[in-house]
């Protein structure tokens, strides 16, 4: 009645175990093991394109940190990225979401724009700055507040919400692009794109970088200081890790979860300012430019850890410097030099998988052979 | 001479990362016997069972069944094994009648709804369970889901059953008729497996005992040549007393009155119908039922976590009594409580000390050390922006010492902690808050011997401190121990209220499915 078949089973060849624990120099192994890794197989792309890995991967090196104005470029990549990160890192600490970093940018990016374009001759240079500045922060945090408010009223799904939310602005955007702050102010220009800033409306640079840096440096350590000292940061820690604890320690969940957002968008919004005052001088389609989905990434790479983000967002600042140069330099199309960025953060993102899991192969020799 | 058992597992080894879950482990059962697998909660009896199962797999050993080696890779493996498991957790898809359950996951083709029914229905009158193969699962009450899953694996042709802690669930009655079962099947030579902790129930049912402590295999008894009191030593690895005590608190004064609570949840389904009873300061209210008859939604309605109507009104200590110094005085008629948030309750200077169910997703945040648990509670403390760290930490240190909590250092997270020091850590924690009513929910499940009679002595002591202490329960042998009184629930209402001295375990069980006059539980 019993089926043999069984007994002739063997082993499973690989199974999944989670790690109770790794030790922080294991965890680094694993991770340099990873980049290494993602180096050979960029350096095979860069092969099958007819270069020699090591002097683009050296050329890429050199561009970004060799040459002080390199590291400008290098730091200017940097700043919008951890600026971003750190809006980010208290909606994530908290489990919320916030894909809409993308958007809330753009929304204080428009802010801004509007005081720079219209109030730039009524207002004295340093007050232009500063109400600019603050309008960043307000409708930056307004774009962040509106999903807090129906997740904490309705239970709405924010990562959908915020990122819908993104195309919104964009759209606004391209209007405002089309229209009247397009052809409607500049009406002898044939194309459709906002003046540049008036140089009232432009911010000082510091070390031939725009200021921000010094703003966003400053806003790292008090991050960090907000997040792990406050008890504010208590209370979004606790919410992030059960809602029911935090109801059961008598916090209001809901006005936890605005506040927060509010000031996760606010800080997206002052990025936005910073990205039109300080880069590009005027509001375009691409101020954002993807770094609202980029500093996800830093982000999670830091763990959160304001600190650790500053690193995160050079080290992709000299990945983006280099792979700009390299498109100059060997002709490289710029789509591969994206490749290259990209696998090396999957490889990263990827190896934390196997600083949480081991895999157990089948022992040699294995019964039932 | 060699005997062929229907299972025999011969130095089985399971870790997990650093932990020896199951650590040379060998046991063996024969056909029409009934093995009890005794072990605190750790010890890893439902991890070697998962071996079997095909649910874990083992890191070395080997696994005979009827006297040939097998590997079992998948429960598929297990199943074709003729092995089957009955988990703790009914794995039972609700919408679905008994009979489809039972045939879910089978090959479809063949399959004829009447003659699924009649077979079900042989299985049935053989080993006289009481099923009905058209109810729904969710029309069911939970002994009858337990039936439906040991149907199951009966029905799949099983002849090796395994159970996890089945009686955890069920009411002393419903308990005796599944032991009847259990016997039937044994006489029909089914090799029966039961994992359980509770030693009078291994006495009542089992043949052969095996011991599990720490993940160590420590031996093999015949039940009748051993007594529980043998059975705790092997379990424990030393001699312990059995015996809770219960002190009387003489002056007992009314603190917690509630008058007629009726809870309605998200769904519209009265989790409490109509319930009244004042909980006294200086004694323990325990709170019995079948699982989810509204003992949760009665502490978190106390506590300030649920909406309902009626009223909860707390009366304060007389200033004279020990517990009575730290409070704000409150309205000495009785301040209601019903409809206050639970910081509300604590700002009006009502101290409530809250151990939920849910230790690590509701009183502590799994993955926050000791320093920061502590915090939970008083983290609004003084002024400024900032949190105060020093205090907790002090009292993270002190509980440790107090309570023996075994712990790294107060920097660990409470995750990783065993099931005994997390709640010494939460306990410890609404203690120290010097509460003036104490509620705590299944307190010691999941929690080995030594820990539990902690917990109890930690009871005891706030109760003689005139706080009003409420338990809730599923132990009945332990709250028929331990309280002075027991409020039994049954689906939401008050069925009755016993004195915990002179009741017995069968008055209170058949309080938990029937209110005396009203109807009865489905």
């Amino acid at each position: 009645m019993r089926e043999p078949k069984t007994a002739n089973h063997r082993e499973p060849l690989v199974r999944i175990a989670k790690r109770s624990d790794i030790s922080q120099g294991k965890a680094w192994l694993i991770r340099a093991v990873a980049i290494l890794l993602a180096l050979l197989t960029g350096g095979l792309i860069i092969l099958a394109l007819g270069h020699n890995p090591i002097a683009v991967y050296k050329e890429m090196i050199t561009s970004s940190l060799g040459k002080p104005r390199g590291i400008r470029e290098t730091v200017k990549k940097a700043v919008p990225l951890l600026g971003c990160a750190l809006a980010i890192a208290p909606a994530f600490r908290m489990k919320f979401w916030n894909i809409g970093a993308e958007g809330q940018i753009l929304a204080g990016g428009i802010a801004a724009s509007y005081f720079a374009l219209f109030w730039y001759d009524k207002l004295p240079g340093p007050v232009l700055l500063l109400v600019m500045a603050l309008a960043g922060l307000v409708v930056g945090g307004i774009w962040g507040l509106i999903p807090a408010f129906f997740k904490a009223k309705w239970g709405t799904n924010e990562t959908l919400f915020t990122l819908m939310l993104n195309y919104i602005v964009l759209g606004i955007v391209r209007f405002l692009q089309a229209g009247p702050w397009g052809p409607g102010l500049n009406p002898t220009s044939a194309y459709p794109k906002i003046p540049m800033f008036d140089d009232a409306a432009r911010l000082p640079q510091v070390f031939g970088v725009h200021i921000g840096w010094i703003v966003v440096l400053l806003l790292t350590a008090v991050m960090f200081w907000y997040l792990n000292y406050t008890k504010h940061g208590y209370e979004i820690a606790v919410v992030g890790e059960s809602v029911n604890t935090a109801q059961y320690a008598g916090m209001r969940v809901p006005q936890i979860i605005v506040r927060t957002m509010l000031l996760s968008g606010a800080i997206s919004g002052f990025v936005g300012f910073l990205q039109v005052a300080g880069a590009s001088y005027t509001l375009t389609e691409s101020t954002a430019g993807g770094i609202g989905f980029t500093a996800i990434t830093v982000a999670w790479l830091a763990k959160l850890n304001p600190f650790v983000m500053i690193l995160i967002a050079l080290f992709l600042g000299v990945l983006e410097k280099g792979a700009d140069t390299i498109q100059t330099v060997y002709q490289i199309p710029a789509s591969a030099a994206e490749m290259l960025t990209g696998l090396i953060l999957f490889f990263m993102l990827g190896c934390e998988f196997f600083i949480q899991y081991r895999l157990l192969f089948r022992r040699k020799g294995a019964r039932h052979e | 001479m060699e005997q062929t058992y229907a299972i025999q597992l011969e130095e089985i080894t399971k870790t997990f990362g650093e932990v020896v879950a199951n650590d040379k482990v060998s046991l063996s059962l024969a056909r029409g016997e009934i093995l009890a697998l005794l072990g605190e909660n750790g010890s890893g009896k439902t991890t070697l069972m998962n071996m079997l199962s095909g649910i874990y797999f083992p890191d070395s050993g080997r696994i005979f069944v009827n006297g040939q080696e097998v590997t079992i890779r998948a429960p598929k493996d297990a199943f074709d094994l003729h092995i089957g498991m009955i988990h703790q957790h009914f794995k039972l898809v609700d919408i679905l009648t008994a009979a489809e359950n039972i045939i879910l996951g089978l090959d479809g083709g063949r399959l004829n709804r009447r003659t699924v029914a009649e077979e079900i229905r042989t299985i049935s009158e053989k080993y006289g369970f009481d099923i009905d193969p058209n109810q729904k699962i969710y029309e069911m009450s939970v002994s009858q889901k337990q039936t439906v899953e040991i149907v199951k694996v009966l029905y799949r042709g099983a002849d090796i059953l395994i159970l996890d802690e089945p009686t955890a669930v069920l009411t002393p009655q419903e308990t005796d008729k599944l032991f009847a079962v259990l016997r039937n099947m044994k006489a029909d030579g089914k090799a029966i497996i039961i994992i359980t902790h509770k030693l009078h129930e291994v006495m009542a049912i089992s043949d052969q005992v095996a011991v599990l402590r720490k993940g160590k295999y420590i031996g093999t008894v015949s039940t009748a040549e051993t007594s529980p009191q043998q059975l705790t030593e092997m379990m424990v690895g030393r001699a312990v007393t059995l015996d809770i005590d219960r002190p009387l608190v003489e002056h007992q004064t009314p603190r917690l009155a509630v008058q007629d609570l009726t809870c309605v949840n998200g769904e519209g389904v009265t989790t409490l119908d109509h319930v009244s009873f004042t909980a006294m300061g200086g004694e323990i209210l325990g709170i019995a039922g079948v699982a989810g008859s509204g003992q949760k939604e009665l502490l978190e309605a106390i506590a300030g976590l649920q909406k309902g109507t009626g009223h909860i009104l707390y009366h304060p200590p007389h200033p004279d009594q020990p517990v009575a110094g730290q409070h704000v005085p409150v309205n000495p008629q009785g301040e209601e409580l019903l409809g206050k948030s639970p910081r509300q309750i604590r700002d009006i200077g009502v101290s409530l000390a809250f151990v939920p169910e849910d230790r690590l997703g509701m009183g502590l945040v799994a993955g926050m050390d000791l320093v920061d648990n502590m915090l939970l509670k008083s983290y609004q403390e003084g002024r400024g922006p900032m949190v105060d760290r020093k205090t907790p930490r002090k009292l993270a240190e002190q509980l440790i010492e107090a309570l023996e909590i075994v712990t790294p250092g107060v920097s660990t997270p409470v995750r990783r902690l065993s099931g005994g020091n997390v709640q010494k850590v939460l306990v410890g924690r609404e203690i120290a808050s010097n509460p003036t009513v104490l509620m705590t929910a299944y307190p010691v499940r999941g929690l080995d011997i030594n820990s539990s009679y902690t917990i109890y002595h930690l009871l005891n002591e706030q109760k003689k401190l005139g706080v009003a202490v409420i338990l809730v329960g599923e132990d009945l042998d332990v709250l028929l121990e331990l309280c002075d009184r027991i409020l039994v629930l049954c689906g939401g209402a008050v069925s009755g209220i016993v004195d915990g001295r002179t009741t017995t375990k069968e008055e209170v069980g058949l309080l938990m499915t029937h209110v005396p006059g009203g109807k009865e539980e489905a």
